[in-house]
C-alpha cells in the first residue's frame, strides 16, 4: 500500500507542495537561526580558538570571559612558571586600543601583545608577511578583514573604494606609531573589531600606563601532564584561575548565554519557525486527510486495517518531512555559503542538522498524529453516505 | 476460515439505532433476511427506509444495535475488529454510489487496491487488475485517471475493483443513481454478467425501478424493516418494474 499512499499524497499537488513549503520554512528558519546563533557564540571565543598553542590559560579569578580582562602583576608569570608540570609559560597582553586612521577617524582595535621571545599566541594564518616580522621596530600585524574594512584608508578618488591597509603602511595606535608588517587571517570577533598583533613589550608601551598590564599567562603542559590536572595545580599554587582552552571557551560562551539576550532572541526565532512550520504543515496535512477521508473510508471498508492506514500516513509524513528538511537545510547552507565573506556569523556544525532533523520529525509526527486520529476513528460506513 | 453454506447471509432481528435518548433514530427495526449464494438480491424502498444501514451491517462496516447478521457462517459483529477487517478484505467486494476511486491512481491501480490490501505484490496485482478491467470492457483505459473517465466508465472500474479479488459477497450502494438511464442499464447488465457466479451473492441497494428486472429477488423495505420479498423468477418481467 506504500505506493498508494505516496500517489495519494503526490497526486494532490497543491497540498503536497503546501506541506513541503511549511516544513521547508520551519527547517530553514530553525537551521539558519541556530547557525547564526552558533556563529555568534563561536565569535565570542574566537580569540581563544585562534591562540592554538597554550594548553592552559591563567587569569585573575574574577575574569568571566575572554574580553573581561583583569590585569595581573608581572610577577605572576614567574609564579606560574614555578608550578610542577608547566613546560612553558608566556605573557599575553590583550586590550582595546584606539587606532587613528589616515582619514582622521578613530577605530578601537583588539590588540594582542605576544611574548617577545617566542611570539606564542600569534595569528593562526598569515596572508602576507611573517609572524617573525613582529621583531622589527614598531611593527604590528593586522587582520585581513580590518585591512580592507575598518582600518582601510580613504579612497584615492572621491566616491571610490577605500584604500586597503597594506604591508608597510603606518597607523597610529594610542598616539604611537605602528608599521604594518603583515596581514593575517583570524576568526571574526564578537564585536567585529580589528585584530592587531604586536609584541608584549610593545603592546605595553602602546597601552595607557597602568600598574598592571599582564592580561593572561599562556601555559604549555609538559608531556604526560593532563591540562585539567595542571589547571588544578596552578590554581592551588598561585591562587589564580586556570582553565583549559576548551574550558575557557565554554566559560566565555556561557557568560554570553547567561548575561545577554542573545539566546532568548534566537530561541524565540527558532520557536517561531517551529510553531509556524508546525501550523502550516499540520493544517495542510490535516486538510489533505480531510479531503481524502472518503478514500480512507473506502480503503477501510475494503479491508485496510488501522495499522495499514497508520503506515500510509506515516509514510506520507516521512516523505514530506524528508523533502522539506532537505530543502530547508539546503537553502540555509546556500545562504551560509553566499554570506561567507560578509559580516554575518554563520556556522553550521552537524549538531544543528541533527537538531533540525529532530524538530522536523516532531513537526511531521504532530501533523500526522492529528490525521492518524481522524482516520483511526473513522467509521468505514461513511463511504455509503452519498 | 470461511465456511461454505448455501445461504450467504442470514439476518435475524437486526436492529440499528443512531444516537441516544430523545434524538435517537431507529434505522432498522428488526430485519429478517436471507441472501442466497449465487443470487442477485435488490434492497429497494424509499429514501431513509434503512437500505444503506442494512447493507452496512451485512458488509460488517456497521455494528447492529440488536440481532445478528451471519455472513458465510460468521457473525461479523462478534468478531474482533482486526479479524472483521481482514474478513471484509478477503470476502466482500464494494461498489459505491460515488465510485470512491482514488483520484491520483490510474484505473488499473485503483482496481489493484483490494489485492494490495491483501498483501499481493504490486506487479501481480496490476496484472490481475488489467484482466478484471478487460472483463468490464475497460482494458484500453487502464492507464486513465478517474477524472479522465465518464461516470459510467468510473462505475465499470469500480465494479472491476469489487470483483478483482474474487469475493463471495458483493455489496453495491445505488450503483446507477449517478448515471443516466442508458448507462445505468448497461452497468446493471454488466454487474449481472460478471458478478453473478456460483457461490457468490450480490446485494444491491437501489431505488431505480428501471433496474429491478435484473434482480433474482427484491426485498422491499420501509421504515426500518422488510415489507416483502418478491421472487423475480415467479413474477412476470413486466411486473418487476413496480416501485
Amino acid at each position: 500500500m506504500n505506493f498508494v499512499a505516496l500517489k495519494m499524497l503526490i497526486g494532490d499537488r497543491a497540498k503536497y507542495i503546501g506541506i513541503i513549503v511549511g516544513i521547508t520554512f520551519a527547517s530553514l528558519l530553525i537551521t539558519q537561526q541556530l547557525a547564526i546563533f552558533t556563529g555568534i557564540m563561536t565569535r565570542t571565543f574566537g580569540a581563544i580558538t585562534d591562540l592554538g598553542q597554550p594548553d592552559v590559560w591563567v587569569m585573575d579569578p574574577k575574569v568571566q570571559f575572554i574580553d573581561d580582562v583583569k590585569p595581573l602583576q608581572d610577577t605572576e608569570l614567574y609564579r606560574v612558571r614555578g608550578v610542577e608540570g608547566v613546560d612553558w609559560a608566556v605573557p599575553l597582553y590583550k586590550g582595546l586600543l584606539k587606532a587613528r586612521l589616515s582619514n582622521g577617524n578613530f577605530q578601537t582595535c583588539n590588540v594582542f601583545g605576544l611574548d617577545d621571545a617566542t611570539l606564542i599566541g600569534g595569528p593562526p594564518e598569515m596572508v602576507e608577511g611573517r609572524v617573525e616580522d613582529l621583531r622589527r621596530a614598531d611593527s604590528v600585524i593586522v587582520d585581513e578583514y580590518a585591512a580592507v574594512g575598518k582600518l582601510a584608508g580613504p579612497p584615492r578618488e572621491p566616491g571610490g573604494k577605500p584604500e586597503p591597509l597594506r604591508v608597510g603602511a603606518t597607523i597610529e595606535l594610542n598616539d604611537h606609531r605602528a608599521i604594518v608588517v603583515g596581514i593575517c587571517r583570524v576568526q571574526r570577533t564578537f564585536q567585529s573589531q580589528p585584530v592587531v598583533y604586536t609584541t608584549y613589550s610593545r603592546a605595553t608601551t602602546f597601552a595607557p600606563r597602568e600598574r598592571k598590564l599582564l592580561s593572561f599567562v599562556l601555559v604549555g603542559a609538559k608531556a604526560g601532564v593532563e591540562p585539567e590536572e595542571l589547571c588544578a595545580r596552578i590554581q592551588a599554587a598561585t591562587g589564580l584561575a586556570a582553565q583549559t582552552r576548551e574550558g575557557f571557551k565554554w566559560t566565555t560562551a556561557m557568560y554570553f548565554l547567561k548575561y545577554t539576550g542573545i539566546p532568548i532572541n534566537f530561541g524565540i526565532a527558532v520557536l517561531l519557525g517551529f510553531l509556524v512550520g508546525t501550523a502550516i504543515a499540520g493544517q495542510t496535512f490535516y486538510n489533505f486527510t480531510l479531503d481524502n477521508l472518503k478514500q480512507f473510508g473506502a480503503l477501510k471498508a475494503m479491508g485496510a486495517g488501522n495499522a495499514t492506514l497508520l503506515r500510509m500516513i506515516l509514510l506520507q509524513a516521512l516523505l514530506v518531512g524528508m523533502i522539506g528538511y532537505g530543502l530547508g537545510v539546503g537553502v540555509a547552507a546556500t545562504f551560509g555559503i553566499l554570506s561567507r565573506n560578509s559580516e554575518l556569523a554563520f556556522r553550521l556544525p552537524w549538531q544543528i542538522l541533527a537538531v533540525t532533523a529532530t524538530a522536523v520529525t516532531v513537526i511531521c509526527m504532530l501533523s500526522a498524529l492529528i490525521s492518524i486520529r481522524k482516520v483511526i476513528t473513522l467509521e468505514p460506513a461513511i463511504v455509503f453516505k452519498g | 476460515m470461511i465456511q461454505h453454506t448455501e445461504t450467504a447471509v442470514v439476518c435475524r432481528g437486526v436492529k440499528k439505532v443512531y444516537g441516544e435518548g430523545a434524538s435517537s433514530v431507529q434505522a432498522l427495526r428488526g430485519v429478517d433476511l436471507e441472501v442466497r449464494s449465487g443470487e442477485l438480491l435488490m434492497l429497494v424502498g424509499p429514501s431513509g427506509c434503512g437500505k444503506t444501514t442494512l447493507i452496512s451491517v451485512i458488509a460488517g462496516i456497521l455494528d447492529p444495535t440488536g440481532g445478528e447478521c451471519i455472513v458465510f457462517g460468521e457473525n461479523l459483529a462478534a468478531m474482533p475488529q482486526s479479524r472483521r477487517t481482514a474478513f471484509r478484505g478477503k470476502s466482500i467486494g464494494f461498489v459505491f454510489q460515488a465510485y470512491n476511486l482514488l483520484p491520483a491512481l490510474s484505473a488499473a491501480e485503483n482496481v489493484a487496491v483490494p489485492l494490495l490490501i491483501l498483501g499481493q505484490r504490486r506487479a501481480q496485482a496490476l496484472q490481475r487488475a488489467q484482466a478484471a478491467l478487460e472483463k468490464v470492457g475497460m482494458g484500453d483505459r487502464s492507464h486513465s485517471r478517474p477524472s479522465q473517465l465518464s461516470g459510467g466508465q468510473q462505475q465499470r472500474v469500480a465494479i472491476a475493483r469489487a470483483l478483482v479479488h474474487d469475493p463471495r459477497l458483493v455489496v453495491c450502494d445505488e450503483p446507477t443513481s449517478a448515471l443516466d438511464a442508458d448507462t445505468g442499464q448497461r452497468v446493471m447488465s454488466l454487474l449481472r454478467e460478471v458478478a453473478i457466479a456460483p457461490g457468490r451473492a450480490l446485494v444491491i441497494v437501489t431505488h431505480d425501478s428501471r433496474t429491478f428486472h435484473f434482480a433474482d429477488r427484491i426485498a422491499r423495505m420501509d421504515d426500518g424493516h422488510i415489507e416483502s420479498i418478491t421472487d423475480n423468477a415467479a413474477e412476470p418481467a413486466s411486473a418487476r418494474h413496480a416501485p
